[in-house]
């Protein structure tokens, strides 16, 4: 049986979200499984749809169409034991001022059915270097330790499966650490993950199997490193400091003096660069690369390559 | 059961822990209600001919406390949930809408007799009512606060803003409350305004509140706890519902 299992999802908002005026449709026939024990990656530009899946997984909005499973309990029906199996750390900073960093826990501990649970709270307090805010009110914490809270609350109940809706954003690099290091020994231990981020490297680094969605559309979907070996298996990156000539910025990816062209082969290379020589310029600090998976993201958010491997939607 | 225990518990701590603003402050206003009205009409009026002003005024305040402050209790803890966007930490347990609702009615109904205790004890300086049948005392007292707690969570989940829940609490709850008989007997009134008043469920509440302190009013208590005990149904049924569906809390 699946961790997760989304089953045809749609989800259309009415009118006028937005100002459009028209329906949006914010996901659009989205099916796949998370096996247990899995570290999944749900990535897609801002938009895409990730949090609106994300949101019907945890009971907070309903799917339009088809339906979502959690160890079998569907979300909708079966909306309890679902839930029981589900701890979900939500994208926003969201605190209850009138409690304190314990109290929170406690009560989100009680809302789960569990009473008693000090030793787990404590546990949890500690792995995420909590320990000496337990007694802190939650308008005293930095906008890091909040984000700790959130991930404590959304494993109170010690879920099977955990939702990680961008956990890093705006976090800095030492609380990204302690929260990789404590989400992969959880992984490790059993529990599915399943995360959402912005942060490519990361993606890369921890989960087996990634998910692209583009415009509610599930775009890509295998593991990582099929993902990674499906791209173009190398980039020429350089430097320059006056602007490329048209068809040669087409193809590539520039961000201020810097550029980068997908390559396959040592020709593809040369090309790019008696092209950039003919265009009269000089390009610096030539170097190549492995693609890495911002390569293979943007690859496939562009469509215009068939970075698709087997399995995908 | 430790579920709704834990958001009952959590909902009376909330307020328990700005007891200023959420019981200080309505006993205050009622008891300042209390030494105006009371010096000022004191001599001037007598309710069914043999109660005094003052003695007639301590229930009316003291469901009014009842009323008010279980509306607001339910209905400001919704809306700021909603708007500091915590509300998912309860959205996402395996909470159900019954749940939701003892707990937040619950809390509501703890709050609005807390105040009233409060404010009648205050007002026990100015004026010792009798009690002629206690029972009807607690019923009203009880009935009234869960029937006001359920309409603040309906306003809590109707209202996208505060000033939403306030229009809700100034424009219908505040006058319903004091056009229901707080300062005056009903029968004081030209014979129109007497029936519009037997058009409002608030004043039934009233009236059967009273009723147990001094066993004379308006209408028989037995009618009240029809009307109230109805009206009570009613609004709980919308609220159930309204949980039930997500109405305005789930997408």
């Amino acid at each position: 049986m699946p961790a997760i299992s989304f089953q045809s999802v749609s989800k259309t908002f009415a009118a006028g979200r937005g100002g459009t005026g028209k329906p949006l449709k914010a996901l659009d026939d989205v099916s796949f499984d998370i096996e247990p024990g899995e570290f999944f990656g749900l990535l897609g530009p801002n938009g895409a749809g990730k949090t609106t899946l994300i949101s019907i997984l945890a009971g907070l909005s309903r799917a339009t169409r088809g339906r979502v499973l959690v160890q079998g309990h569907d979300v909708q029906a079966d909306y309890a034991e679902a839930r029981r199996c589900l701890g979900v750390v939500p994208q926003e900073l969201v605190f209850d001022p009138f409690f304190n960093v314990r109290e929170t826990l406690r009560f989100q501990s009680g809302y789960f059915g569990v009473s008693h649970n000090d030793d787990w709270i404590d546990e949890l307090l500690a792995s995420l270097g909590l320990a000496d805010k337990a007694e802190a009110n939650m308008r005293q914490l930095s906008g890091g330790m909040k984000r700790r809270v959130l991930v404590a609350q959304a494993l109170v109940h010690k879920p099977p499966v955990i939702v990680l809706d961008e956990p890093t954003a705006g976090v800095d690099v030492e609380l990204r650490q302690t929260l990789w290091q404590f989400i992969a020994r959880l992984n490790r231990e059993g529990h599915t993950v399943l995360l959402t981020t912005h942060y490519l490297e990361e993606a890369e680094a921890l989960c087996g199997r990634i998910a692209m969605l583009k415009q509610g559309r599930v775009v890509a979907l295998a593991r990582t490193s099929e993902l990674l070996d499906a791209a173009s298996s190398n980039v020429l990156r350089f430097k320059i400091d006056s602007e490329l000539p048209k068809e040669l910025a087409r193809k590539a990816r520039i961000t201020g003096r810097i550029v980068q062209f997908p390559a396959h082969d040592a020709l593809e290379v040369e090309r790019y660069l008696a092209a950039v020589r003919e265009a009269g310029l000089r390009a610096q600090d030539v170097e190549i690369r492995k693609a890495d998976l911002e390569d293979v993201f943007l690859d496939v958010m562009a469509g215009d390559r068939a970075a698709r491997p087997a399995g995908a939607a | 059961m430790i579920g709704w225990r834990t958001l009952f518990y959590k909902e009376v701590l909330r307020f328990w822990k700005v007891s200023f603003q959420t019981v200080a402050a309505p006993v205050l206003t009622a008891v300042l209600y209390m030494m105006i009205f009371g010096h000022v009409l004191e001599d001037h009026v007598k309710v069914y001919d043999t109660v005094s002003y003052t003695a007639f005024l301590v229930p009316g305040l003291v469901m009014m406390s009842v009323l008010q402050n279980a509306f607001a209790n339910s209905a400001s803890s919704l809306v700021q949930s909603k708007i500091m966007g915590n509300l998912v930490f309860l959205l996402m347990t395996p909470l159900s809408h019954w749940n939701w609702f003892f707990a937040y009615v619950g809390s509501s109904v703890v709050r609005g007799l807390l105040v009233g205790a409060g404010v009648f004890a205050s007002t026990l300086f100015y004026a010792v009512p009798t009690f002629v049948a206690p029972g009807w005392i607690v019923v009203f007292a009880v009935l009234g606060a869960a029937m006001l707690g359920t309409l603040g969570l309906i306003a809590g989940l109707w209202a996208d803003k505060f000033d939403q829940m306030a229009a809700f609490q100034n424009f219908v709850i505040m006058p319903m409350t004091f056009l229901s008989g707080v300062f005056y007997s009903i029968h004081s009134l030209p014979a129109f305004w007497q029936g519009v008043s037997h058009l409002n469920p608030f004043f039934y509440m009233i009236d059967g509140f009273r009723y147990g302190f001094f066993g004379v009013s308006d209408v028989s208590p037995w009618l009240s706890l029809g009307v109230v005990g109805t009206a009570f149904l009613f609004v709980s049924a919308v609220a159930v519902h309204l949980l039930r569906t997500g109405y305005k809390i789930r997408g």
